[in-house]
């Protein structure tokens, strides 16, 4: 099980890699624990300074733009 | 270099769609296929190129190098240039302000890289260079970055700290070197898939600003008569700047939307130093900006952040109007 997280305040950018990232792990067929942190606080413990940003297993893949589902589908796998 | 285009926009509106060049519909369509054309590839060079660079200096190495070293005054300079070269994103502005502050790195520098950033970035210069040419487009940078720098000197003077959320200064208090967190570093082939990507998303994010503001500026051009602006808006009248910039700051729009339609003030007369304040104004400062600061400043520091900036943009104005 991947654990899968992206940072974002809750800009356009943001939630276009949220919904390609459900997209991508759909399309895989994995399973994955998927959170959206638009806290900063928190934010700021995993050091984050661009957003958006997809972690996935505590690596950050992913800064400051957004990735298309095929990307992602590469990450994940 | 363009001239080609020009030649192409002409024969399609003529040829094609069967409209004579000369009348006013033909213009303002010439001139929207033109300049289309022209700032959609200026802005994917300029951006290629920008990404280039940027590579080399990632947001997490500038805040590492910021935060390690103490250059007497230089780093407000430095701070400002990363700003311009770092692309822009309005939200990301708050995680990169407490990532700096947090990294121990001096509100003044910290907000040197905060006006700077959306003043001057890829985009800005593409347009910039597509409608005003090298020479205006240079002095726009250069004017920028100064105005970050010595912005945010000023600003680090006030020592406004204490106007900082209290959470926030819960952070500075608690703020260390940081060192940590660089990727691993790869070559410049290995980077250019990655750098073309985000040329392609910088310009699918703007893309249909440029088609809107553009086409209002075409609209513009057509039907509005050289000097109609003059009128109303002079050089010998010292308080157009400030009228222009406090008309500014409340507006909103990312440079894509505000200057295609700057371009048109300017060919009908506006000065070129006020058309520039306005447009510095509505991108650099805006009422969205301040709600997102709000998390991390009181009032009272947004207010004499705005106010400062604002100075700035004023004054940078009237130079513009003098030099150009």
């Amino acid at each position: 099980m991947k654990d899968i997280k992206i940072f974002g305040p809750g800009c356009p950018k943001c939630k276009t890699l949220h919904q390609n990232t459900i997209e991508a792990v759909k399309l895989a067929g994995i399973e994955a624990n998927i959170t959206k942190v638009e806290d900063i606080m928190e934010m700021m413990k995993y050091n984050v300074l661009t957003t958006p940003v997809l972690m996935i297993d505590g690596v950050m893949k992913v800064k400051g733009r957004v990735a298309d589902v095929n990307e992602i589908r590469s990450l994940i796998a | 270099m363009f001239d080609w285009l020009e030649r192409s926009a002409e024969w399609l509106v003529r040829s094609v769609f069967g409209i004579a060049a000369q009348t006013r519909g033909g213009d303002a369509l010439v001139f929207f296929f033109y300049d289309t054309v022209k700032i959609l590839i200026l802005l994917f060079l300029i951006t290629a190129v920008m990404g280039v660079v940027n590579s080399y200096f990632p947001v997490e190495r500038v805040r590492n190098f910021l935060s390690r070293n103490r250059l007497f005054g230089l780093e407000y300079l430095l701070a400002s240039v990363f700003g311009a070269i770092t692309p822009f994103c309005s939200c990301s502005s708050v995680p990169l302000f407490i990532g700096f502050v947090k990294g121990g790195i001096p509100l003044g520098v910290t907000l040197a890289f905060l006006i700077t950033s959306p003043l001057v970035n890829e985009v800005a210069l593409a347009i910039f260079l597509g409608m005003f040419g090298v020479k205006t487009t240079v002095i726009y940078a250069t004017s920028g970055i100064l105005l970050g720098t010595l912005g945010g000197m000023v600003l680090g003077r006030l020592k406004l700290d204490r106007y900082l959320t209290p959470w926030v200064q819960e952070v500075l208090h608690g703020a260390q070197q940081e060192g940590e967190m660089e990727a691993e570093p790869r070559s410049l082939i290995q980077r250019m898939p990655d750098i073309l990507r985000e040329a392609r998303d910088i310009i699918k994010g703007v893309f249909w600003y440029i088609i809107l503001g553009i086409g209002i500026g075409a609209l513009m051009h057509g039907f509005i008569p050289t000097g109609f602006f003059e009128s109303y808006i002079s050089k010998d009248n010292p308080l157009a700047v400030p009228m222009a910039v406090l008309l500014g700051v409340p507006m909103y729009s990312n440079a894509a939307g505000v200057l295609p339609i700057i371009q048109v003030f300017v060919q009908k007369g506006v000065p070129i130093g006020t058309a520039i304040a306005f447009m510095m104004a509505v991108i650099g400062l805006s009422i969205p900006e301040a709600t997102l600061l709000k998390k991390v400043m009181m009032w009272k520091l947004i207010a004499i952040y705005f106010g400062v900036v604002a100075f700035f943009i004023i004054l940078s104005g009237y130079i513009f109007n003098i030099i150009l």
